[in-house]
């Protein structure tokens, strides 16, 4: 078990060196590093208060850590420092979606407007920054097309296709769940951080909920990072557990297959 | 055994006495308000010296207006609404069939608008027509473009903006200072001066990027009276509280509306009328009203659009799927502030003088009041508002047999306001989401359905 821990390898897609975030008075991480391999699902846990959601903010530039280094290699070859980038140019540019532990939906937008919302990025520029897209161009109207495309395969996935012209704040608790996923994935991520995916779920959905992160990572080669509190969920689908305590990190696991 | 009351078989009776009782405590708290609002009234006597006038005529009419109200209401009114919701459940399936006005409302809409002006004159003759062109007509869209164009930022952005008035005297002072000094012609100036209200838009949008709320507002509010301030005091550039007047008119592509040999009337062989000049000041706002409308919609399946919406319902999630919200917020300014300084420009070439007064904090009001009345994001619903608000103010002009009622002192429209926020509070009551307050989606798969106003959000920044 112990022979895993620390050896930073070559494939790994996130590399968390050495992170330490203070509030004031309270250092909510200290000195923290692990990494996410490519292609694997790494489960990160710790008791309340650790600073779990403390890291995935840092992360995703929500925080700017106090000292430490987030780098993030793409496929591509290209790397990232995180914590040097905004919010929203982690998504953009270092391909890092993320959800949140309560959930944020577009609750006043159908499924698949908040889906199409994900995919803003690539619309914008289809639609020459609005100007092209204002007059009417073709070219916006096929990335339109595609992006519905795209829309439709992550609701089916996240079977919420019968209610893709629902408002999201109709939908039950699980499948706002999934939609928020789903949505994370319509930005085209090459990493997904989720923040507790199974909190509130009854036995059945967490099911569901397993067998889409486990697609999602077959299926379109992404990585996944989560926090997880219930350990069946750790357990059954984790390739690999970090384990934060008091704001540091005990011995890398791997859990019993 | 206990005693089970079935509420249904609660007689008449019982109800005309808990109407009584109603009314009677209606009647006390009205008695209490209005006591010294209504009945006391303060006044100077000859010699100067404060007297108090007793007025307890009125306030027994207003407090009986208030007894007979609320009795009405608990008596008839509930039970019929009650009634008519019942009744009106049974009856969901002929919804279907009286849609065909209500699937085609805006054709039907711009088409009556296009064949408003020729419809009047025909039944009003040309002087008679004038005031149902120029008071209802076209005031009335400069106010629906003006609350369009705030729709984008309040209504779509969910950014709540209480200065918008700034941008409208932007348009209108840039039309007015630049026609004048540089003699350019409106067709020049009405984009430029929708560039420069954007421009503006954008300045004033920065510092306020990080604000939410109540703030934002706040702020936004500030940034309106300072732009009023600047106008009153540079004076060498605005003339002050003096105004601007003699501002050209508008040409019909070279063609001016005047007595001149090659003025529109003789070049045409008409009689010579003022009318014309309405009646084309009319359809050009009738134009920029649908160029509004047309980019709204337009935007709204856009990226841009969506982002907008998205951030009014919740920003950080937006910023977790990498949308910049800062140039999101700022274009949500710029393009709400450009359709603003249009408006403003055509109203300073309609006017043919601006002066600050035109662009108080009321006007920022009135504007906001329409949108919400409207039903934020809603363009038929804030076009009904406008023509409920401002038709309305203007046809407490026309109510001149209310004098007779009130005596020859009572001036009508001195009490918009009051009316303004009484529209309001049964608006709150009766409709919280304004006239319109379903959304409709952007895009849909399989069906369209609007989305019930209980899962939009109004915006929090």
């Amino acid at each position: 078990m112990s022979a895993m821990a620390n050896t930073m390898t070559n494939d790994a897609i996130l590399k968390v060196e050495h992170l330490s975030m203070r509030f004031g008075g309270l250092m909510a991480i200290n000195d923290l590093s692990f990494e996410v391999r490519r292609g694997e699902i790494t489960a990160l846990i710790g008791p309340n208060g650790a600073g779990k959601t403390t890291v995935f903010n840092c992360i995703t530039g929500f925080y700017k850590p106090t000292m430490g280094m987030i780098s993030m290699q793409q496929k591509s070859g290209k790397s990232f420092y995180l914590e040097r980038m905004a919010d929203f140019e982690v998504t953009r540019d270092a391909k890092v979606a993320r959800t949140f532990q309560n959930i944020r939906l577009f609750s006043g937008l159908t499924l698949l407007e908040n889906l199409l919302v994900a995919q803003h990025n690539a619309l914008m520029k289809a639609s020459g920054y609005t100007v092209l897209g204002l007059l009417g161009f073709k070219s916006y109207k096929d990335a339109s097309k595609e992006a519905t495309e795209k829309a439709r395969y992550w609701l089916e996935k996240a079977s919420l296709i019968d209610r893709a012209d629902d408002p999201a704040g109709d939908l039950p608790y699980g499948a706002q769940r999934r939609l928020e996923i789903a949505r994370a994935m319509c930005t085209g991520p090459e990493l997904l951080c989720l923040d507790e995916p199974a909190a509130g779920l009854n036995p059945r959905e967490s099911q569901e909920l397993n067998k889409l992160l486990r697609s999602i990572r077959a299926d379109n080669g992404t990585s996944l990072l989560l926090i997880e509190h219930d350990m069946s969920v750790v357990m059954e689908i984790s390739d690999h557990v970090v384990v934060l305590d008091m704001a540091r990190k005990s011995p890398m696991a791997t859990p019993p297959m | 055994m206990a005693t089970v009351t079935n509420p249904s078989t609660v007689s008449t009776g019982s109800l005309t006495g808990k109407a009584l009782r109603e009314a009677a405590f209606t009647a006390v708290m009205a008695f209490l308000m209005f006591i010294l609002f209504i009945g006391l009234k303060t006044d100077q006597n000859i010699r100067n010296e404060l007297i108090i006038v007793p007025r307890w005529g009125l306030l027994a009419i207003v407090v009986a207006i208030a007894f007979v109200g609320r009795f009405a209401m608990v008596a008839w009114l509930q039970p019929w609404r009650a009634a008519s919701k019942a009744s009106s459940s049974a009856a969901a399936d002929d919804e279907q069939e009286a849609g065909f006005f209500k699937r085609n409302f805006s054709k039907i809409a711009i088409l009556a608008l296009v064949l408003y002006p020729p419809i009047v004159l025909w039944i009003f003759g040309i002087q008679g027509s004038l005031k149902f062109i120029d008071n209802f007509g076209i005031q009335i869209l400069i106010y629906v473009m003006l609350a369009w164009g705030l729709n984008i930022v309040v209504g779509l952005a969910g950014l709540l903006d209480l200065g918008y008035v700034a941008f409208y005297a932007v348009g209108a002072y840039s039309y007015a200072l630049l026609s004048i000094n540089f003699g350019f012609s409106f067709w020049i100036l009405l984009p430029l001066a929708g560039i420069l209200s954007a421009f503006w838009g954008i300045i004033l949008g920065f510092p306020v990027l990080r604000l939410k709320g109540d703030y934002l507002a706040i702020v936004t509010l500030a940034f309106g009276e300072i732009i009023r301030l600047v106008l009153i005091n540079w004076q060498d550039v605005t003339k002050g509280t003096f105004g601007i007047s003699g501002i050209p008119k508008i040409t019909l592509f070279g063609i001016p509306f005047d007595a001149s040999p090659n003025g529109f009337a003789k070049i045409f062989h008409l009689p010579m009328s003022s009318a014309y000049y309405k009646i084309f000041l009319f359809y050009l706002i009738l134009a920029l009203c649908l160029l509004t409308a047309f980019v709204t919609i337009r935007l709204r399946r856009l990226p841009i659009g969506r982002a907008w919406e998205a951030l009014r319902e919740d920003e950080i999630a937006c910023r977790s799927l990498g949308i910049n919200t800062v140039t999101t917020k700022l274009t949500a300014f710029a393009i709400g502030a450009m359709f603003g300084g249009f408006a403003g420009s055509f109203f300073a070439a309609r006017q043919g003088f601006v002066s600050p007064e035109s662009f108080v904090f009321l006007e920022s009001a009135v504007i906001l009041s329409i949108v919400v009345l409207g039903g934020m994001g809603s363009l038929t619903g804030i076009a009904i508002a406008a023509i409920a608000m401002v038709g309305g103010t203007e046809l407490l002009r026309e109510m001149d047999f209310l004098k007779v009622v009130f005596g020859p002192d009572f001036t009508p429209e001195l009490y918009r306001m009051l009316i303004f926020g009484l529209a309001m509070i049964i608006m709150m009551l009766v409709r919280p989401r304004g006239f319109v307050g379903s959304r409709e989606p952007t895009a849909f798969l399989f069906e369209r359905k609007s989305v019930s106003g209980s899962f939009t959000k109004e915006g929090h920044g």
